[in-house]
């Protein structure tokens, strides 16, 4: 079992308060998942050219400005507990081929900072302090783990691409075939989590040209399993249920925010949330949040 | 009997489902009939395992298997409700005046349970004897493995209703995307729309019972076929 939320603010007077609110719903959702807690939080915040990388060391006294000063004169780095975020000019992929081999990369982009790590959600919310966090939307998990170790690396959300982030509640029983047809084509992988299987597939096909909705919808087909997905992209996040809806899922809107959680505990202290339009997304059916408005897509 | 005096009001916010539920299974004879729940906020197990003819009004959303194991009580949820509501009651009535997450009613022996919005899939799951009416529609795989009791659907019913279905009875008004494995549809007859008709009223749906079709088992699983001997 795990517990998985989401929060896209419409409204950006809100983006003061996402952390806030997403603290709250990660929090709600501890019973779901005690093991461990993570969290993608999406704020556009860089100059012109520059990448944002979320790295990670387990060592406190790690020296992280020898990382930023190794890279670019112009790169900055701000220390966040055992994580750490990265800011340089250049496109991610060329920055993440020059970080030291010792770090470990939680995500990357433009916008999105990733923090996971082992505790209960609150724990991991106060450690980072996600209450203070701003942005324009986010998503998070609460893990109580099934198959693999409870550590950092085995948290999620998992980064699948520049950007992208994917979170899991559910679980995957052709994960070892698919990830060795992964690594057959090029993708790599850090640990022997099934969701991280599911994120470097979604990256996969996207590395194929497909939209994330497309990437999703192939999903549908080559993932064998049962599972909820919410996956954050730059502009927005993704709702994917298995075709036989074994997870659970909770949709609610209203003119400020959209948000998804595993239940509605997690939603329930949110601002309006009485007069929000609340539903539950069908099975295998895409559901995303950007920018523009919701889509829907069988 | 104290039937006229005002509810007693549980707040959620302050109080602990558990500290509920335990004054809810302490009621007697003499305890108060009416309560009212606020704040529930998608809490799980809220009026859970009743049993005595009190009537509990929960005002909000509430969590997974609100009003489970019932007998007796009259629980009427002013919200949507999460998985497994009125799972495996034995008498009384659950009425949800939202939508229904999965599994609503799941394993009911008896009693009553409205659900006068829509219900997710697997609704009736395995019911042995409930009755079950579903102001709008149902999702898919509902009354799977369904024994006995009555399934009425006022709206559509998704793919692979009544999958391997005992002797359960279905009423559907509207379409059925697909029948599941052993369902099919019988003849609806006076006597089935008058019982029908007895079931809406009690239930307290406006729909008219000659616009019902009734489904149920072929009974081509109850027992072992001869002819797939060669398998084995």
């Amino acid at each position: 079992m795990c517990g998985i939320v989401g929060l896209f603010l419409k409204n950006p007077a809100l983006s003061s308060s996402l952390g806030s609110h997403l603290k709250t719903m990660l929090i709600g959702m501890t019973e779901r998942g005690p093991d461990s807690s993570g969290f993608a939080v999406y704020r556009a915040d860089q100059p012109a050219g520059f990448s944002k990388i979320t790295l990670y060391h387990p060592d406190p006294a790690y020296d992280w400005p020898a990382v930023a000063a190794a890279l670019d004169p112009a790169a900055k780095i701000t220390v966040n507990a055992s994580h750490a975020v990265l800011s340089a000019p250049g496109a991610a992929g060329d920055l993440l081929a020059r970080l030291p081999a010792d770090v470990a990369v939680m995500g990357y982009g433009a916008e999105i900072e990733i923090y996971k790590d082992v505790g209960l959600p609150e724990e991991v919310a106060d450690r980072f302090g996600l209450a203070e966090m701003t942005g324009s939307h986010g998503i998070g998990h609460t893990r109580m783990a099934t198959e693999s170790a409870v550590t950092t690396a085995h948290s999620h959300p998992f980064i699948a691409g520049p950007d992208i982030c994917l979170v899991h509640n559910g679980s995957l029983s052709n994960y070892n075939r698919l990830r060795s047809w992964l690594i057959r084509r090029g993708m790599t992988f850090t640990t022997d989590n099934d969701s991280e299987v599911a994120a470097r597939y979604v990256a996969f096909r996207m590395g194929q040209g497909l939209p994330l909705r497309e990437a999703l919808k192939a999903g549908l087909r080559d993932l064998d399993g049962f599972y909820t997905f919410a996956i954050g992209t730059r502009d927005g996040f993704a709702v994917l249920r298995d075709g036989i809806a074994c997870k659970p899922a909770v949709l609610a809107e209203t003119d400020d925010w959209v948000a998804m959680a595993s239940e509605f505990r997690s939603l329930a202290a949110l601002p309006g949330v009485d007069k929000a339009k609340v539903w539950e997304p069908a099975p295998g059916v895409v559901y995303s949040w950007s920018d523009e408005s919701l889509e829907q897509a069988a | 009997m104290n039937a006229t005096a005002d509810p007693v009001i549980v707040d959620l916010a302050e109080a602990s489902v558990r500290d509920l539920n335990q004054r809810l299974h302490d009621l007697d004879d003499d305890g108060p009939r009416d309560w009212r729940v606020i704040n529930p906020r998608g809490q799980h197990a809220i009026a859970v395992g009743l049993k005595y003819p009190a009537k509990i009004v929960i005002d909000g959303p509430v969590g997974y298997y609100c009003g489970g194991m019932n007998m007796e009580a009259e629980i009427v949820v002013n919200g949507h409700c999460g998985w497994g509501v009125g799972e495996n009651i034995m008498s009384g009535i659950v009425r949800v005046r939202g939508n229904a997450s999965e599994s609503a009613a799941a394993t009911g022996r008896a009693g009553l349970v409205v659900i006068e919005g829509d219900a997710s899939s697997r609704c009736g799951i395995s019911m042995k004897g409930v009755d079950i009416v579903v102001g709008g529609s149902v999702g898919h795989m509902s009354a799977f493995l369904a024994q006995a009791g009555r399934l009425v659907v006022c709206g559509d019913a998704g793919p692979d209703l009544g999958a391997s279905i005992y002797e359960a009875i279905i009423y559907v008004r509207g379409t059925v995307e697909s029948l599941g494995t052993d369902c099919i549809e019988k003849d609806m007859t006076d006597d089935h729309r008058a019982a029908l008709g007895e079931l809406l009223a009690r239930a307290g749906i406006d729909a008219d019972p000659a616009d019902f079709r009734r489904y149920g088992s072929a009974r081509q699983l109850y027992h072992f076929k001869v002819d797939n001997a060669d398998a084995y």
